[in-house]
């Protein structure tokens, strides 16, 4: 019993170590793109090469910064909204494959999992809108409750095709089902690759959206809404928001790169000895690089286009991306139950 | 005691609550401090939902007391504060003021002067629109159209940088011609810059022209009547956005602009209706090639001489009577009334401001649109609130 809750302990520092080390890398890596699509430098002072440690400073100046709460705002709900923001994001980390045998916790239902606890953001989202005390925070959480419920729909059915090919709802079970003869047998290069395209495509919309990243990011609409659902809090309790963003970013990437993007699998992985530590690092560094290629498309998107208006996003949400992802589920289901005809006859 | 959870709700207690829940719009200060207001203006939006169902525009915010100024400091000290109302766009402002003065003068610009006078103006209209269309960008969530238009935007206040010493409020254009004659190679640079800028003009045009999310969120957006247009005073883009074929440059020409050719662009409804958001973007794109045509033209056309009327000295004492000249701004008609007593200070010196005129209609087009609308109306129109409220 010990021994359980001391790993137990150990696993969950190391994930809260992850978490904040890729936000803090991804905040100044979102900067860097920006400044690259725009024609900028982006931070290039602080710390000197590149102006690498400006996260770390920017991190250091929100812990010390005053702990605002307005007279009006709900005292409970308000400092409670970061806290609940934060723990699902973190509980997400749990069931991501690092590696072979490198995750906190394979659960069965992994993917289930990720889907059920990513929607407990949203409940975060709407306290702190609610306990704010400002029309535009309402206006950012209400915004905020309408897109994650339109957009819940699309992204559950756009993960089935994925879930009925490997027959599994675990991410571990799915990665190592991609390994192929050469670590090549990604779900996307697979004889249903037809089926794989479009619905990671209808994935990756969604994803856009569920994480409130642009065009789809009116809940914090800053030309809008200020800063919506934010726009009241300060210091630590605001960094939990940009953490939040940052690393349900790089979840729902890592979800696409081990169910459309072979996970850990990189070519060559058949060559390596099982076990070996060698195998340990470079498959690690392979999903890794997968999720942070997803999340640079992110950051891309938000640097190129226009933010949407709350009806073309509920439009597109219930008009296109709904049937289109119902469609790709059920052609998923039909292929796999011609391919199981064909393998009994 | 009334234990119901709305009951907490209700302001006067001891009163029968209803269980129906009741609803009332919803009132919202877009402002002072928001960021999509251009500058410190205040929106009252009263919205039910995401529906707007009224506007209300708050100004003076940066009320600076310009025109007051005018009556205080004498005619020549006056034309750096024209710099600050529209400081977009100061060199039109500086022009405006000087024709004002001039005419009141009686005195005609020399020839070199007039040019210089219309390139600089021009060159500050290609900066203004950029910066419009830029920001306007911005208010619909994309950021890297600003970034893109600054870096052009740029490389026309380093060439005033080079002509007058200053990037923002020039001071360049004064009564009796301009400050100095263009340093050597200036003309030369000019012609650099149009050469670069007709080359990214299209790239501005396939970042928020051809972007489908950007017609979606202006095309049949805050339709702009002509009737209305016409009826709130409108002016500059706002009005050729509408369908309306004014211009002061060609339909009451100042300076050398007779002698040119350009068209005037009006709003055809590109991707919606006449009048739309996405016109007035139309407009101002287009109003810039226009630019360039011009500028070629002056280029060519610009002669050798003397670029300040040698009567006009540092002290100015205009005859006394009143004048008024209105010159087209990158915003639309800027207006001055001067009136001379025949001393070195003026009695009055009024703005008619286009921004002005332009913001109060925006009011009437938010009803029925949604929020995320009033920061792509309020971009439309293009103010600079410090020409609003002077």
């Amino acid at each position: 019993m010990y021994e359980l809750l001391l790993s137990t302990a150990i696993a969950l520092a190391v994930v809260l170590a992850f978490i904040t080390v890729a936000a803090m890398f991804f905040v100044y890596a979102e900067r860097k793109v920006a400044g690259w699509i725009q024609h900028r430098v982006g931070p290039n002072r602080t710390g000197g090469f590149a102006g690498w440690a400006q996260s770390i400073a920017d991190s250091i100046k929100l812990l010390l910064k005053e702990d605002l709460i307005l007279r009006g705002a709900d005292r409970r709900l308000f400092q409670l909204a970061p806290a609940v923001v934060m723990a699902s994001a973190f509980a997400l980390f749990v069931v991501l494959p690092f590696g072979p045998g490198l995750i906190v916790a394979d659960v069965d239902l992994g993917v289930f999992l990720i889907l059920a606890i990513a929607s407990v953001t949203t409940i975060g989202v709407i306290m702190a809108g609610w306990g704010s005390y400002n029309k535009w925070s309402v206006y950012g959480a209400m915004r905020e409750a309408a897109q994650v419920a339109s957009y819940e729909i699309p992204l559950g059915l756009s993960l089935m095709p994925p879930i009925l090919y490997f027959g599994t709802f675990s991410l571990k079970a799915a990665t190592e089902a991609q390994t192929g003869s050469f670590g090549m047998g990604w779900y996307l290069f697979s004889d249903a690759f037809w089926i794989a395209i479009p619905s990671f495509l209808l994935f990756f919309v969604a994803a856009l959206a569920e994480n409130k990243r642009a065009p789809f990011d009116l809940p914090e609409a800053e030309s809008e809404l200020v800063a919506g659902f934010h726009t009241e809090y300060s210091g630590i309790r605001f960094s939990f928001f940009f953490l939040e963003e940052y690393a349900a970013m790089f979840v729902f990437s890592a979800v696409g790169a081990a169910l459309w993007l072979g996970g850990w699998n990189f070519p060559g992985i058949h060559l390596l000895e099982p076990g070996s530590t060698l195998l340990l690092v470079l498959a690690t560094a392979s999903f890794v690089l997968k999720a942070f290629f997803l999340v640079f498309i992110m950051m891309w998107v938000r640097w190129t286009v226009p933010r949407l208006r709350i009806d073309q996003v509920m439009t597109l949400g219930y008009k296109y991306l709904t049937p289109l992802s119902m469609a790709m589920a059920l052609i998923a289901a039909g292929w796999e139950y011609v391919k199981h005809l064909g393998a009994q006859a | 005691m009334n234990s119901h959870p709305a009951a907490r709700f209700d302001d006067k207690p001891g009163r029968e609550v209803e269980l129906d829940v009741a609803t009332q719009d919803c009132m919202i200060h877009m402002g002072p401090q928001h960021p999509a207001t251009h500058g410190v203006m205040r929106v009252l939006l009263k919205a039910d939902g995401e529906i707007l169902a009224g506007a209300q525009t708050h100004l003076g915010y940066l009320h600076r007391c310009a025109e007051k100024i005018g009556e205080s400091v004498d005619w020549l000290q006056y034309l750096p504060y024209t710099d600050r109302y529209d400081y977009l766009a100061a060199m039109n402002n500086n022009l405006g003021y000087s024709l004002a003065v001039e005419s009141l003068l009686g005195v005609e610009v020399p020839e070199r002067a007039q040019y210089l006078r219309v390139i600089v103006a021009e060159l500050n209209r290609i900066a203004s629109h950029l910066f419009a269309v830029g920001t306007y960008g911005l208010d619909l969530g994309a950021f890297t159209p600003l970034f893109t238009a600054l870096r052009d935007r740029e490389e026309v206040l380093e060439l005033f940088e080079k002509i007058c010493g200053a990037r923002l409020t020039y001071s360049y254009v004064r009564p009796g011609g301009v400050m100095n004659d263009a340093p050597e190679g200036w003309l030369a640079s000019v012609a650099a810059f149009l050469d670069g800028f007709e080359k990214t003009w299209h790239e501005y045009w396939t970042l928020i022209a051809e972007n489908k999310i950007f017609i979606e969120r202006t095309a049949n957006i805050g339709v702009l009547s002509a009737e209305q247009a016409l009826a709130w005073g409108c002016s500059g883009p706002m009005l050729r956005g509408s369908g309306i074929d004014w211009d002061l440059r060609r339909d009451q020409p100042y300076l050398i602009y007779d002698r040119l050719e350009f068209d005037v662009i009006q709003g055809v409804g590109y991707r919606g209706q006449v009048g739309d958001c996405f016109d007035r973007t139309f407009v101002r794109m287009f109003e810039m090639v226009e630019s360039v045509r011009i500028l070629r033209q002056c280029l060519e056309q610009i002669p050798d001489g003397e670029v300040l009327h040698e009567e006009v000295g540092a002290v100015i004492r205009p005859a006394p009577g009143e004048s008024y000249v209105a010159i087209e701004n990158p915003r639309g008609e800027l207006g001055h009334y001067c009136v001379s007593d025949g001393t070195k200070i003026a009695v009055r010196v009024r703005v008619r401001s286009p921004s002005f005129c332009n913001m109060s209609v925006a009011e009437h087009l938010m009803p029925g649109a949604m929020l995320g609308d009033a920061a792509a109306i309020i971009g439309s129109v293009d103010i600079v609130v410090g020409e609003t409220d002077r």
